[in-house]
């Protein structure tokens, strides 16, 4: 699988995770099926048109719709097709088409959540907005009954509003009293019900001071403050959640010899599965006929390809490069190597989630220090005025709504979304909240090799050693096979002008090579032991001509494009860069001089990898963990902060931070630099925020403070952290 | 000042109107493809007759 596509960002994330929701829960009707396919290359008014009228025009197609936020179409088809009838149509109308996982993309809880955020939005602010019109009025100088009646209009509004828009933050509160802890919903909550409670007091004593609009104007920043995080987040995951769905888990079952296919999960052990060449393994299993190579890389790193015949015990995940494999299942879905590892990868998660996010760390010093401001208040005014009850809550009140966090609620938020927009338009996708934060601390960077910094994919590197007639038997060789190694020697021989030679009965023998007849000299390309060789270090095809001494084609991994870009940039940012690999010692040096990469370890096991990342950890290095494989998983979980591409393993993909979406490198450097922005705002919105406190607090606290000054305060403060999120360019 | 007696009920009902639309565009999946359909309203596919 290779997402290559333009990273995508969509307009909201109540819009982008809605209408699977809705999708999924639609009754299909009269066994119609539906389908959903990824279109990664639509982007005018015209695709949508050319897509829809298309698949409408299929035979057994009902319905097509396109969604191009997304880059989606959903399909509802007549029962038994499947996307593997529409995809060639798509493509000859010349759109690139992948089928989703529907199961995997029911993003129903998220949706959920994001609407019931939006509309206790939309419920605040338009209460905000007619309390604020109806409090202009009080303040320009509405006096006696007309005052009440606008107070007491306020209260009819504002209560209701409040008691609706304002549970979030009751609940969240609640939940962290009942276990006795404080966190920022606690001051918030408060703030809000006193504040709404005073007001209610006040107007029915006819007194001059109401502060519904300050209630209301703070729960509406507040909860835009909590939108902008959930929508971060939920694009984020949408996204991850595409990258699992396109990865459509089915297998080929053999019974009696008739093919079908199969999802994994209907799949016990026993079964036999057809493996064909170029499909991942999806069980874990033994051979029981067929021979082949094994590409084991994206398991263990090793990049050369290894054996496998009758017998042989093959775990899923493992690449089949050659022949077809019928395999025995032994484990299959939660059960098979796969997923025992992802569960490792979840105990590994748990333990680093002792991060405390900025916002926390801010909360744990403000939620009490607010609280005893507001306490040191009221006592202080209580004793001041001899027993003036109703003077000195005004002032905790006033105290309690001045401080209240609405720049501090909004002070992350709004840079996590600007910064993730922005690295997000770069093609790295952040799904962690606290990424971001973590990735500015780093000053170690450790890679991994194969599929990391290299695509995995091997390139001749001996080719003009050979003399111009052995290349060409090679080269017609070459190209009767699907053989990664036959593929790029194939190709870098027609690049440099090769013809093929005469050969004929040409035939693949799967899991060795390909033999043919050139004349009278019988010719074979393929693995060292067949073709009568001593397997050598590196990755290489041997070629032998009739008795001659084989000749080995030798073959390194091309590095990914921007990997060298990307490594200079971060030495020069200062980052020492390290690279473990679990390949051979051979092509991992190499790779690292042609990358100037000086610190490198070769044939580290996972633990290992593990364990030298941990080591950095203890040392009090903060370690970026860049790694793609199965063997890179536990590494990734144990660094500060990890990133993996999205051609790697599902479970790779879990384990880290960030997913890079294209292929290139590059951004690598300049996503550390953004990082260390977003952080540098946000303690600048924390100190702004501050700022206005150490300006207001006195104010509130020598009894001054009008509902005027509160609503300018809170709401100037929340445009200008806005505003600075907002610089972030 | 008697005509505050009909001026806030209507206002408030102009306001609670337009909240009532909003939930129903959320409500009626209308936010779901913002792209999508600021470009297929330059789409004349259906110009001359209605989609079937």
């Amino acid at each position: 699988m290779t997402v290559t596509d333009p990273p995508r960002f969509s307009g909201c994330a109540a819009c982008s995770v809605a209408p699977l929701a809705e999708r999924t829960a639609e009754p299909s009707g009269r066994g119609g099926n539906e389908l959903l396919l990824s279109l990664p290359t639509i982007h005018c008014a015209g695709c949508i048109s050319t897509v829809e009228r298309g698949l409408n025009e299929t035979p057994g197609v009902r319905g097509a719709r396109v969604n191009l936020t997304l880059k989606r179409a959903s399909v509802t088809t007549d029962p038994g097709m499947t996307a593997a009838d529409l995809i060639p149509v798509l493509d000859g109308l010349g759109y690139e088409a992948h089928e989703l996982d529907p199961g995997v993309l029911s993003a129903t809880a998220t949706d959920r959540a994001g609407r019931d955020i939006l509309m206790r939005l939309a419920v605040a602010g338009f209460a905000m907005m007619n309390v604020m019109l109806l409090s202009v009025a009080v303040w320009s100088g509405a006096a006696d009954a007309t005052r009440d009646l606008f107070h007491w209009i306020s209260a009819a509004i504002a209560l209701p509003a409040i008691a609706f828009s304002g549970q979030p933050f009751f609940r969240n509160a609640w939940s962290a009293l009942s276990v006795r802890r404080l966190n920022m919903d606690v001051p918030i909550s408060l703030a809000i019900t006193l504040a709404a409670g005073m007001s209610l007091y006040e107007t029915m004593l006819s007194g001059r001071h109401a502060y519904f609009d300050a209630a209301l104007s703070l729960t509406f920043f507040l909860l835009a403050g909590r939108y902008l995080d959930h929508r971060t987040r939920a694009i984020a995951r949408s996204a991850a959640e595409e990258l699992a769905a396109l990865e459509v888990p089915r297998a080929l079952r053999v019974t009696d010899g008739a093919e079908e296919t199969v999802a994994i999960a209907d799949l016990v052990p026993g079964d036999i599965v057809r493996v064909k060449p170029g499909a991942r393994l999806p069980v874990d299993g033994v051979v029981v006929t067929g021979q082949s190579e094994i590409d084991r890389s994206l398991l263990t790193g090793e990049t050369l390809p290894v054996y496998a015949g009758q017998g042989a015990t093959l775990s899923a995940g493992e690449m089949n490069l050659t022949g077809p494999l019928d395999v025995r299942v032994t484990a299959a879905g939660e059960h098979s190597s796969l997923h025992r590892m992802a569960e490792l990868v979840a105990i590994a998660e748990s333990a680093r989630n002792r991060y405390t996010s900025l916002a926390d760390r801010a909360a744990r010093i403000y939620a009490p220090g607010v609280h005893l401001l507001a306490l040191g208040a009221f006592i202080g005014w209580l004793a001041a005025t001899g027993g003036d009850l109703r003077l000195a809550l005004n002032i905790a009140v006033a105290v309690l709504i001045i401080t209240c966090p609405c720049a501090l609620g909004l002070a992350v938020p709004a840079v996590t979304t600007a910064a993730s927009g922005r690295l997000f338009k770069r093609g790295l996708l952040i799904k962690d909240g606290t990424a971001l934060e973590r990735l500015a601390e780093v000053d170690t960077v450790v890679f991994d090799k194969t599929g990391t910094l290299t695509l995995g994919m091997p390139e001749p590197t001996n080719l003009h050693q050979h003399p111009r007639r052995a290349v060409e038997v090679a080269l017609a060789l070459a190209e009767q096979s699907a053989h990664p190694l036959a593929n790029a020697l194939a190709g870098a021989a027609r690049k440099a002008g090769v013809e093929t030679a005469p050969l004929t009965g040409i035939t693949e023998v799967p899991g060795y090579g390909v033999e043919g007849q050139w004349g009278e000299v019988p010719v074979r390309l393929g693995r060292a032991a067949w073709v009568g060789a001593e397997a050598g270090e590196r990755t290489a095809a041997w070629l032998r001509l009739g008795d001659a001494a084989p000749m080995a084609f030798t073959f390194a991994d091309r590095p990914r494009a921007g990997a060298e870009a990307a490594i200079a940039a971060l030495k020069a940012q200062g980052m020492a860069v390290r690279l473990i690999s679990g390949d051979a010692a051979g092509p991992v040096a190499e790779l690292a001089r042609r990358l100037q990469i000086y610190d490198w370890t070769a044939e580290a096991l996972p633990e290992e990898k593990a364990a030298a990342v941990r080591a950095l950890e203890t040392r009090g290095r903060k370690v970026l963990m860049v790694g793609d494989g199965l063997n890179d998983t536990a590494a990734l979980a144990a660094a500060h902060v990890s990133i993996s591409p999205a051609t790697a393993l599902d479970a790779a993909r879990i384990a880290s931070d960030i997913v890079l979406l294209g292929a290139d490198l590059s951004p690598l450097g300049a996503a550390l630099v953004t990082a260390r922005k977003a952080t540098r705002r946000i303690h600048e919105n924390f100190a702004i925020a501050a700022g206005y406190n150490m300006i207001a607090v006195p104010i509130a606290l020598a009894g001054f403070a009008t509902p005027l000054a509160a609503a300018l305060a809170m709401s100037a403060s929340s445009i200008t952290v806005s505003l600075n999120a907002l610089r972030l360019r | 000042m008697a005509m505050l007696v009909y001026l806030i009920p209507i206002s408030l009902l102009l306001g609670g109107a337009g909240l009532a639309a909003f939930f129903w565009a959320l409500r009626s999946k209308q936010f779901d493809d913002p792209e999508g359909d600021s470009r297929r309203i330059l789409n004349d596919d259906w110009d001359d007759h209605p989609k079937p």
